[in-house]
């Protein structure tokens, strides 16, 4: 199927309407497409709409029923920044180059950026295979041969350093003796897209010396920033950054 | 490193129903007990919209409710709201379910599929069920039949778009743009953004 022909399937994929065979050739599209990531966003949205639309009042025993059930079920662990995304760039340079294009073309008929809440739990292997298939994406921007590094000193004393391949559209952020976040707090990354923040995922809070994948690709950002915001983070910064750093230049 | 500057940025929507769930996510009982009485219709709603059985569909609310409370440390508000997480997932437990069940039973009768309108018409006593029903039919006017027709297949059948097409008799192609620029009518009469 060709990338256009992608494209199309973000109404089906927001409907859920996608037979299982297609759902997950779509799912790597979309984390190289921003554009149509948004779309899918929006989509969805306006169906969770059409789910609101036919709410119906529950009998009281469902609530005496679930409230009970919840107390013998045990909590999922919490997923930190871009981990629990689904896909990986375990592909071929092609396929890579292709949806980049088709991601470009469509950047410039919808525009805006975003990353597609994704709301599947995800059972533990393939929670797994997801935390390995990241460090290898990490592993593959330290070490590109295009990488280009640059350091700076962040608040109390903390030092920053940011690499960034160009070739494979991807930063990852090195964080040593960063201060834990305040509690109930969580560090968040952004790209500086000339000025506007685009979220690039959730630090650890438990990791003082961390290495983060940015969530989503380097596109046209110039640097990035961190904010400190609510656990679960926030769709824009909500308050003013604790760092910013600019990328290394070419 | 450059000197901080400030950035401007608004609170995302729902902020209640988020915090709740960043509570949840702790633990908090007391909090799951209010994101129940703020989701549950709406859970229980959509998917009784889609497998219409009240037993299994309740059975199925069940199982997405608690599927809430289990994964609430997962949510990030930063990937959409907190609404939007339940009710994506009630969406998809209640069409795995359809799916599942597909699979093993007969098909429906086609007659029978497309006579099914959604419940709409359902008396509820709450306000806001009641404007927000309004605003989506008065949306759903908006759209050509055809994507009228197969969004609805769609999300409240629980079809796939390939069984929309041969449903309705038309060619795949068609159906994928028009699930895709319905949405977009829809999304646009609605003032949904994300």
């Amino acid at each position: 199927m060709s990338t256009a022909e992608l494209h199309t399937l973000t109404g089906a994929y927001a409907l859920h309407a996608l037979p299982e065979s297609e759902q997950r050739p779509f799912e790597e599209h979309l984390e190289d497409c921003e554009a149509c990531a948004q779309e899918v966003r929006e989509l969805s949205a306006t169906a969770a709409r059409l789910g609101l639309a036919v709410a119906e009042t529950p009998p009281r025993e469902l609530r005496e029923r679930v409230l009970r059930e919840i107390t013998t079920v045990r909590q999922e662990a919490p997923a930190h920044g871009r981990r629990e995304r689904t896909g990986g760039r375990g592909r071929t340079g092609r396929w890579y180059a292709y949806a980049l294009a088709a991601c470009v073309a469509a950047a410039a008929a919808f525009g805006g950026v975003a990353v597609w809440q994704n709301q599947l739990a995800q059972d533990a292997r393939q929670e797994a295979n997801q935390a390995q298939r990241q460090n290898e994406q990490l592993a593959q921007v330290l070490s590109a041969p295009d990488a280009k590094t640059s350091s700076g000193e962040l608040t109390g004393g903390a030092r920053g350093t940011v690499v960034v391949s160009q070739s494979q559209n991807r930063a990852v952020f090195l964080a040593s003796g960063m201060a834990p976040p305040p509690s109930g707090k969580v560090y968040q990354i952004w790209f500086n897209d000339e000025g506007t923040m685009r979220s690039a995922g959730l630090m650890d809070p438990k990791a003082s010396d961390d290495a983060v994948l940015l969530d989503g690709p380097v596109d046209r950002a110039s640097g990035m920033g961190i904010t400190v915001e609510p656990a679960g983070g926030s769709v824009e910064p909500t308050s003013d950054p604790v760092a910013l750093m600019d990328f290394p230049t070419a | 490193m450059k000197e901080a500057v400030h950035i401007s940025g608004v609170p995302s929507p729902g902020p209640d129903l988020q915090e709740l769930l960043v509570r949840v996510a702790r633990g908090d009982q007391d909090a799951f007990a209010s994101v129940y009485d703020a989701v549950s219709g709406p859970v229980l709603g959509l998917v009784r919209s889609v497998l219409r059985d009240p037993a299994q569909s309740e059975e199925v609310a069940q199982e997405v409710l608690v599927e809430v409370w289990r994964t609430a440390p997962r949510f990030q508000a930063a990937r959409g709201s907190a609404m939007n997480w339940v009710l994506t997932l009630a969406h998809h437990r209640a069409v795995d379910r359809v799916r599942s069940a597909e699979a093993a039973a007969a098909r429906e009768h086609k007659a029978a599929l497309l006579d099914r309108t959604p419940a709409f018409d359902e008396v509820s006593e709450q306000v806001e069920t009641r404007l927000e029903r309004e605003q989506v039919r008065r949306c759903m006017r908006t759209l050509s039949e055809l994507q009228r027709e197969s969004v609805t297949l769609a999300y409240y059948r629980g079809l796939t778009y390939r069984e929309v097409s041969e449903l309705l008799s038309v060619p795949l192609g068609t159906i994928k743009t028009r699930l895709r620029d319905g949405l977009i009518r829809l999304r646009d009469c609605l003032g949904v953004s994300a």
